[in-house]
């Protein structure tokens, strides 16, 4: 086996816990080769790489065409921090995904270039690796294609297109270097193509289990979680009917069912009449989904169908894994709900923070009231604060 | 608008399923220029119209009312007010309320009153059997009827008639006889009928339509025979299909089976519509022996139950070759769309006809 550990060199990034976690990268031995003859024959050999995952996690997913080496790592961390590429120069991928801040930034709604405001939370990147869409529509397919979004976006880091980061990759000196090294391309051979590959690869190592849930379920240890979390847990799969959505599967848990449903959170904002959607739908085609959902709550609102344009997806959003949820407050697409606390109470209520609120038309059939009690939804709670990394878990 | 509706007419229909197929992005938009894409041969005739079935309103008591049906009924109308362009008009297939009670109806109508557009209604058992339709004909509709529409002809049927003594002479109360007639594997139930005084009444309709004329007939109950016990069937329904015979596009659209059936006897092609309330599987799933029920070719998607509107749903339907295309939209499922393929003189599904595409049903957990 052969092993591919982080330089551990910036200290900021996962690369660090990783080792106090010990996870490790494992390829198999003709895995290996294809990595060193990465590119042409990449395709033969990248079905069967795969990471050892921690405890609760399912193997990473590493797609064909992209398969991890250190090199495309370490390339990755530096494009992930690099404020450059923002017209202010301020704004990296880590002002959103802030690894102090799991991966998020613990704002409502983030914030981009001169503190504009965008119209949705920013999901931690922890585990992101595994889900099949990305961002909280769905809207792209995969981190390379999502990584290049941001950099274009007016509220996000602003740029006319992607020619700024081309520049300055190509004529820096340890880009050069770090390019040579994991591509083996110089100057006007690196496009955004490995630019989007490197980000991606940084991001499949940004992988946390092991939480006392995980050792708790999946290794038998009785006393890893409190009996509160323990109770929580039966609220969980059952009354609460959190993990029809949430799932947690018979050997691993990635607390996502990789679909969306209208949950009922910011109903208020949807397109109220054919009108109001024509308008929203009329943003979408004009400006590009990207832009039109993140300038302008009501297409914000409408979740997944300004990708599929089915009536069934109106206000639906992805459901979020919960991994690590502790660290990233606020909650929701929108960043409505303070605490978990106030998320479960909008779930017990069937898809309303207050009991007399009138519940969305278009709300999911998932949805309905829990009657749930003051002490289960409060073990509720403990249970979700028990899927905390050790890695990130509050000293 | 307008401009956008231009652009569309000349996408030819293989573009558009490669478009809606794909379901992705901006091509999608806007919802509906589906009836624009096949391309009729006078685009003044061509019109959409919505269809909502089997809502079930069931009262709890005083003004409470099931909410999984009310959120059923509720989620269709909302969806089919953002459907665009609009649908010319929009039927309601029968079974507005659980035990025919004036609270159901009136429950149902309130929700209905929100659908904007012309509402056109079919009875179904569920509204019939507690007073024979007395407050149905007062407020909502008569019976039977015809009308037609950018030259279409389209006939309402009452379908859901039984023998005279079932109904009449034995059952103790109106209750009685609305509690027997709403269960579907009921062995004191009785089958369904046109009835020959409606079937004359047919008759003498269709005689002064010519046989060009497209005819689309909506009937609660299929106007043909697939399960007796669960009345997925018409007892005369062989009358009504040889009044049928003489046209060149002659469709059933039909309720009550609260799943997508499709297929063709002749020159008539069937098309089922989804409820709104809750699906039933297609009864062969619980035959223990071989039977004699018509194959069902492509079966619904499996329904995951936590998702309460799963396998339901509701429609809307293309008009513009005189034959229906039908798209079903279906929350928490891929929506369907069945077409009326001329090439081969059936109704197919545009996506999972084709064996390998199909999702076979689960039959374990």
């Amino acid at each position: 086996m052969f092993c591919i550990k982080g330089e551990g060199k910036n200290k900021d990034t996962i690369i660090h816990h990783y080792r106090k976690g010990g996870t490790t990268l494992k390829t198999s031995k003709s895995c290996l080769k294809g990595i060193i003859r990465a590119g042409a024959t990449a395709v033969l050999f990248a079905a069967c790489v795969a990471f050892a995952a921690p405890v609760g996690l399912p193997p990473v997913p590493v797609p064909v065409d992209n398969p991890m080496t250190p090199e495309k790592v370490k390339l990755g961390d530096k494009l992930f921090h690099d404020t450059r590429f923002s017209t202010t120069g301020e704004v990296s991928c880590a002002t959103c995904h802030d690894t102090a801040k799991g991966f998020a930034d613990g704002l409502p709604v983030s914030e981009g270039i001169h503190k504009l405001k965008g119209t949705r939370n920013a999901p931690t990147i922890i585990n992101s690796a595994y889900l099949h869409t990305q961002f909280w529509d769905g809207r792209e397919p995969s981190l390379e294609s999502q990584s290049a979004q941001p950099f274009l976006n007016p509220v996000e880091m602003g740029l006319k297109d992607h020619e700024p980061i081309l520049k300055i990759v190509r004529s820096d000196p340890e880009y050069s270097a770090l390019f040579s090294q994991a591509f083996g391309k110089t100057g006007e051979q690196i496009t955004m193509t490995e630019v989007k590959q490197a980000l991606g690869t940084f991001e499949r190592t940004l992988i946390s289990g092991n939480s006392p849930f995980d050792q708790y379920y999946f290794k038998g240890d009785k006393t890893a979680m409190s009996p509160a979390a323990v109770r929580g847990l039966d609220v969980y799969v059952n009354q609460g009917r959190c993990v029809s959505c949430h799932r947690i599967e018979q050997t691993q848990a990635l607390f996502t069912d990789n679909r969306f449903h209208m949950i009922g959170v910011s109903a208020n904002q949807m397109p109220r009449d054919l009108e109001e959607l024509s308008a929203a739908v009329r943003n979408v085609k004009e400006k590009g989904t990207d832009i039109a959902v993140l300038s302008n709550p009501r297409t914000s609102s409408l979740g997944r169908f300004a990708v599929t344009g089915d009536l069934t997806d109106i206000g639906a959003f992805k459901t979020p894994t919960l991994r690590n949820i502790e660290l990233t407050a606020p909650y929701m697409h929108d960043g409505s709900h303070k605490t978990l606390e106030e998320v479960v109470t909008f779930y017990n209520n069937g898809g309303a923070l207050n009991e007399t609120d009138t519940v969305p038309e278009l709300l999911s059939g998932g949805i309905r009231p829990l009657n749930l009690t003051d002490e289960q939804q409060a073990d509720l709670v403990a249970f979700l604060k028990a899927l905390t990394s050790p890695e990130f878990a509050p000293k | 608008m307008a401009s956008r509706r231009k652009i569309k007419m000349n996408m030819n229909r293989r573009a558009f399923l490669k478009a809606t197929g794909t379901g992705l992005m901006a091509s999608a938009f806007p919802i509906s220029l589906v009836k624009l894409a096949f391309g009729g041969q006078d685009p003044s005739r061509d019109f959409t119209f919505g269809y909502i079935s089997d809502a079930h309103i069931q009262q709890i008591k005083g003004t409470q009312f099931v909410r999984n049906w009310d959120m059923g009924l509720i989620r269709a109308v909302r969806e089919a007010n953002l459907l665009t362009p609009r649908p010319d008009f929009f039927m309601f297939g029968g079974d507005l309320a659980q035990l025919g009670k004036k609270e159901e109806l009136d429950h149902g109508l309130e929700i209905m009153s929100n659908l904007r557009g012309k509402v056109r209604y079919v009875i179904g058992e569920h509204d019939y059997y507690l007073d024979l339709g007395k407050y149905w004909q007062d407020k909502i509709s008569p019976l039977y009827y015809s009308f037609d529409h950018k030259g279409v002809h389209f006939v309402v049927l009452n379908s859901i008639l039984t023998y005279h003594k079932w109904t009449y002479e034995t059952w103790p109360s109106p209750m009685d006889r609305m509690l027997a007639m709403a269960r579907l594997d009921n062995p004191q139930g009785s089958p369904f009928m046109v009835g020959d005084q409606q079937i004359a009444w047919l008759k003498k309709d269709l005689a002064k339509i010519n046989q060009n004329t497209p005819v689309v007939v909506f009937s609660h109950s299929p106007i043909q025979k697939i399960f007796k016990p669960w009345n997925f069937w018409t007892q005369d329904a062989e009358k009504v299909q040889a009044l049928l015979k003489p046209f060149e596009k002659a469709t059933v659209i039909y309720g009550h089976v609260h799943q997508i059936q499709y297929n063709q006897i002749g020159n008539i092609t069937f098309q089922a519509v989804m409820a709104t309330a809750w699906p039933w599987p297609y009864p062969e799933t619980y035959s223990q022996s071989a039977s004699c029920l018509p194959k069902i070719t492509v079966p619904m998607n499996r329904a995951d139950p936590f998702f309460e509107r799963d396998a339901t749903g509701w429609q809307f339907v293309d008009m513009n070759s005189g034959k229906t295309a039908m798209h079903y939209q279906l929350p928490d499922n891929p929506n369907r769309t069945v077409i009326f393929d001329a090439a081969t003189g059936k109704p197919k599904d545009v996506k999972y006809q084709d064996y390998i595409r199909r999702i076979p049903p689960q039959t374990h957990f």
